[in-house]
C-alpha cells in the first residue's frame, strides 16, 4: 500500500524535494526532485515506476560537469545507503554500500592496514561514483583505474531487476557500468580489493623540472619506479620555463624505515579540513596577478631535488580537502575543468595545449600532469597515454574558442575527454573519441529498454532522452 | 541542455516575426543552437524569418497569438513538443497609436491587451512549461518607457511597466526552479514597430539588443539596459522631480 502511495508517474515521489544543484563545477544548475534513499528497497521502487523526465543517482556531487543533475526528473540521493558491510582480511576484499564515501572507509581502514586501490584527487567522492566513472589516481599507470579493483557490484535496473556482475560474469554490463556514468542502472553494493599497508605514511621524492620537456622526460624515465606519480605544471609559466613542473612521486612507507616522529605513531592518520573557502567570493578575485603569485611561491618552495621525504596520506593524495568548499574560489559562475588524454607518441599535442592555454595567459592554477596504462570500460576516460587536467573560471572571456582550439589538438591525436570533468563537450565530440559508445548505446539499450536512466549530461551528449 | 559555459540549443521566440525577437534567435544561433520555434500569427514575415534562420538551425513555426489568451496553453505547449526549449524569447509587443488611445479607449485597451495581458498569459504558461522541465530562461523585452512613464507614450509606457512590475515578481518566484528570467530594457530601436518615428539619442539595433541579451543569459543576470549607459540615464531620470520631468523634449 506504502508502495501505492508513491505516487505513479505524473507527480513527483513522495518524500522528494525540488531542489536546484550543479555538480562541483557550480555552472548551469538545474532543479529535479531529489529522494533521499536510505534502503537498497527504495531504490527499486524509485525504479519500478516509470518517471516523465527519468531518474539518475547522485553521490558527494564531486562530478565538475551535470553527470549527477537531472533536470525535471528525479535523483536518488544515494549518500544516506552508507553501510559497511562485510570485510575479508584474508584477501582484503571489502562490501560497501554505494553511498560510503572513501573518505570514511580511509577513517575505518587505515588504521587497520589497508588502503584503496586508487584515491582520486578527493576523499570525498562515493564508491558508487567511483564506479560510474572508473575513477583513476595517481598510480594508473601501475594499477589501473578503480574498477580494475571492483570483483563485482550490485545493479538495480529499471523495472525492479537487481543483478550482482563482475567482469567475469557478465562482462558486457560490467564494462558498460564501468564508466557508464549512472546511465546503465543504480550501483546499491560495490565490493572492492583493498591495498595492504605498512604505514600510514608516503615516502615521496620530489624534483623541479625547468620545462614541459624536461617534466615529461624525468617521468617516462622514470615512473615505473613510483606506485604513484603526478606532476603539477605552472600554465602561467611563458618563455623558456613554459611547463616547468614540480614532480611528486612516491609509494607507501614501510614503517620500520620511517623516521624517528613518525615511527612512535605510524598509523598516524588525520584527515580533516583546516579551513574553508568563503561563503563567496567576488567574480574575477582570481585573476592573472593573484594566481600567477600563488604558482611562483609555490614553484620556488618546492625543492630543486628531495629523496625520500615522508608524507601523510591527505597530504600526498588529498591536498585539495584541507580547504572545505574551495570550488566557491572562483566566484558565482563557478569553474570548468578539462581533463584531456591523447596517445603516448602524441607528446607535442601536451606541448601545443600548454602552449595555447599560456598564450592565452589564462588564470590557471596548477595543471595536473599524469601517464596511464591501459583502461577497459567501454566509456572509461583512461587509455594509454599523457592525461592533462586543469581548472578556469568559467567567466574568463574568450573560453568557449580556448576549449574549442584545446578540442581539435586533442581530437586530431586520437585522444579524449573525461566525461566526470566534462560540462561543455559536445555530442560530435564524444562520438569521435570513445570507440566504445556503440558497443555501450547497445549494453545500454538491454538494461534499460525504454530509457528511464537519464542525466542533464546524457541529454548533452546524446546517451540518454 | 545549457551547458557550462552558456551555450544553448533550442530557442523559442514568441512574437516570431518581431525584429529583436528574431535577432535574438540569429545570435543564439551564431553562437551554437541548433534548433529555432518561431511562434506568431501566420504572415509572410514569419516565413521570410524562418527561412532566414535556417541557414544554420532547424526551424519551425508555430501558430500563435498573443491576444488570443484562451488559446496560450495549446499554442506555446506545441512549442514545447519538439523537445526542450532552453531559451524562450518573449518579444511580442506593439508600440500603438498615443493620440488614438486617448480619445478611444477601446484602443488603449487592445494595446494593453496585446503588451501587458497577453504577456502575462504566455509567461504564465511559459514559466509552468520551464518549471516541468527543471531548467530554461527567459527573455522578456521590456522597455525603458516603462521605468519613469512619460506623457507622450504613456500608454504604451504603461503597459510596460506591468510588464516588467509582473516579470520582476515572476523571477523571484523561479528561484531554485533551475529557471532563469531576464528583463531586457532597450531604448528606442530602429525596428519596423518604430519605423517612421524620428530616432532619439541612444537609439539602438534589434542586433545590438540581441548581443546584449546573448551576453546577459552567459552571465546569468536578472536585467539589463540596451544600450547600457541607459541604466544610468533612468536612475536620473527616475529620480527628477515631476515638474522638471515634464518640462523634459521627449
Amino acid at each position: 500500500m506504502a508502495d501505492d502511495a508513491c505516487a505513479g508517474s505524473e507527480g513527483p515521489p513522495v518524500g522528494s524535494r525540488r531542489l536546484e544543484l550543479t555538480g562541483w563545477g557550480l555552472t548551469a544548475p538545474t532543479a529535479a526532485d531529489v529522494v533521499e534513499v536510505r534502503l537498497a528497497a527504495e531504490v527499486d521502487a524509485a525504479l519500478r515506476r516509470p518517471h516523465r523526465r527519468g531518474i539518475v543517482a547522485r553521490g558527494l556531487g564531486r562530478s565538475y560537469g551535470d553527470a549527477a543533475q537531472n533536470a525535471g526528473g528525479v535523483i536518488l540521493d544515494l549518500t544516506g545507503l552508507a553501510g559497511f558491510r562485510w570485510f575479508d582480511p584474508a584477501t582484503g576484499i571489502v562490501v560497501l554500500d554505494a553511498g560510503v564515501s572513501l573518505g570514511d572507509l580511509l577513517s575505518w581502514s587505515v588504521p587497520r592496514g589497508w588502503f584503496v586501490p586508487v584515491s582520486p584527487g578527493t576523499r570525498h567522492v562515493t564508491v558508487g561514483g567511483a564506479v560510474a566513472a572508473d575513477i583513476h589516481g595517481k598510480n594508473h599507470h601501475i594499477d589501473g583505474s578503480f574498477c580494475d579493483h571492483v570483483p563485482w557490484f550490485e545493479l538495480h535496473l529499471p523495472g525492479g531487476e537487481t543483478r550482482t556482475v563482475s567482469a567475469d560474469t557478465e562482462p558486457e554490463v560490467f564494462w558498460a557500468t564501468a564508466g557508464g556514468m549512472g546511465l546503465t542502472g543504480v550501483i546499491t553494493t560495490v565490493a572492492l580489493s583493498m591495498l595492504a599497508i605498512d604505514s600510514a605514511f608516503m615516502r615521496v621524492d620530489t624534483e623541479r623540472a625547468v620545462d614541459l620537456d624536461d617534466c615529461m622526460a624525468r617521468m617516462e624515465a622514470g615512473d615505473h619506479r613510483y606506485r604513484y606519480s603526478v606532476a603539477w605544471i605552472d600554465l602561467m609559466a611563458r618563455g623558456r620555463s613554459m611547463g616547468r613542473s614540480v614532480l611528486t612521486r612516491g609509494d607507501h612507507a614501510v614503517a620500520d624505515r620511517l623516521p624517528a616522529p613518525q615511527r612512535a605513531d605510524p598509523w598516524r592518520y588525520r584527515p580533516d579540513a583546516v579551513a574553508s573557502a568563503p561563503p563567496w567570493m567576488p567574480t574575477g578575485a582570481l585573476n592573472r596577478l593573484s594566481i600567477g603569485a600563488f604558482n611562483e611561491l609555490w614553484f620556488r618552495k618546492a625543492p630543486a631535488r628531495h629523496i625520500g621525504g615522508i608524507e601523510s596520506i591527505p597530504a600526498f593524495f588529498h591536498p585539495l580537502d584541507l580547504l572545505r568548499g574551495w570550488n566557491r574560489i572562483y566566484g558565482r559562475r563557478g569553474f570548468v575543468q578539462y581533463q584531456f588524454v591523447v596517445p603516448f607518441g602524441a607528446e607535442a599535442a601536451v606541448t601545443e595545449a600548454v602552449e595555447q592555454l599560456a598564450a592565452a595567459r589564462c588564470p590557471s592554477f596548477l595543471a595536473v600532469l599524469k601517464r596511464f596504462g591501459a583502461g577497459h570500460g567501454m566509456l572509461s576516460f583512461p587509455s594509454p597515454g599523457w592525461t592533462l587536467a586543469l581548472d578556469l573560471p568559467a567567466a574568463l572571456p574568450g573560453l568557449g574558442r580556448l576549449f574549442a582550439r584545446l578540442d581539435k589538438i586533442v581530437l586530431d591525436v586520437g585522444g579524449r575527454l573525461y566525461l566526470a570533468k566534462d560540462s561543455r563537450m559536445t555530442a560530435h565530440m564524444l562520438e569521435a573519441t570513445y570507440p566504445g559508445l556503440g558497443d555501450w548505446l547497445e549494453v545500454r539499450g538491454k538494461l534499460d529498454p525504454t530509457g528511464q536512466l537519464r542525466s542533464d549530461l546524457g541529454r548533452r551528449l546524446g546517451l540518454s532522452a | 541542455m545549457r551547458d557550462a559555459l552558456g551555450s544553448v540549443a533550442s530557442v523559442l521566440v514568441l512574437g516570431g516575426s518581431s525584429d529583436i525577437g528574431v535577432a535574438t534567435a540569429a545570435e543564439l544561433v551564431s553562437r551554437g543552437a541548433k534548433r529555432v520555434v518561431l511562434a506568431g500569427r501566420p504572415s509572410g514575415r514569419l516565413d521570410d524569418a524562418a527561412s532566414g534562420l535556417r541557414a544554420g538551425a532547424e526551424v519551425t513555426v508555430v501558430p500563435f497569438d498573443a491576444d488570443d489568451v484562451a488559446s496560450h496553453a495549446a499554442t506555446v505547449g506545441r512549442a514545447f513538443e519538439g523537445g526542450d526549449i532552453d531559451v524562450v524569447v518573449v518579444a511580442f509587443g506593439a508600440l500603438g497609436d498615443q493620440e488614438a488611445a486617448e480619445r478611444d479607449p477601446a484602443v488603449a485597451v487592445a494595446l494593453a491587451l496585446t503588451n501587458y495581458v497577453g504577456a502575462l498569459s504566455a509567461l504564465t504558461v511559459t514559466a509552468r512549461l520551464l518549471r516541468d522541465q527543471g531548467h530554461g530562461a527567459i527573455v522578456v523585452l521590456s522597455s525603458v518607457a516603462g521605468e519613469r512613464v512619460r506623457r507622450s507614450n504613456y500608454v504604451y509606457g504603461s503597459t510596460k511597466a506591468g510588464l516588467d512590475g509582473f516579470c520582476q515578481g515572476l523571477a523571484a518566484a523561479l528561484v531554485g526552479s533551475g529557471v532563469r528570467l531576464l528583463v531586457v530594457r532597450p531604448g528606442f530601436v530602429r525596428t519596423k514597430m518604430t519605423a517612421g518615428l524620428a530616432a532619439p539619442p541612444l537609439s539602438t539595433t534589434p542586433e545590438a539588443v540581441a548581443t546584449a541579451a546573448a551576453d546577459a543569459l552567459v552571465a546569468g543576470r536578472g536585467v539589463i539596459w540596451v544600450p547600457a549607459a541607459f541604466r544610468y540615464v533612468m536612475t536620473v531620470l527616475r529620480h527628477l522631480p515631476t515638474p522638471v520631468f515634464r518640462k523634459l523634449p521627449f
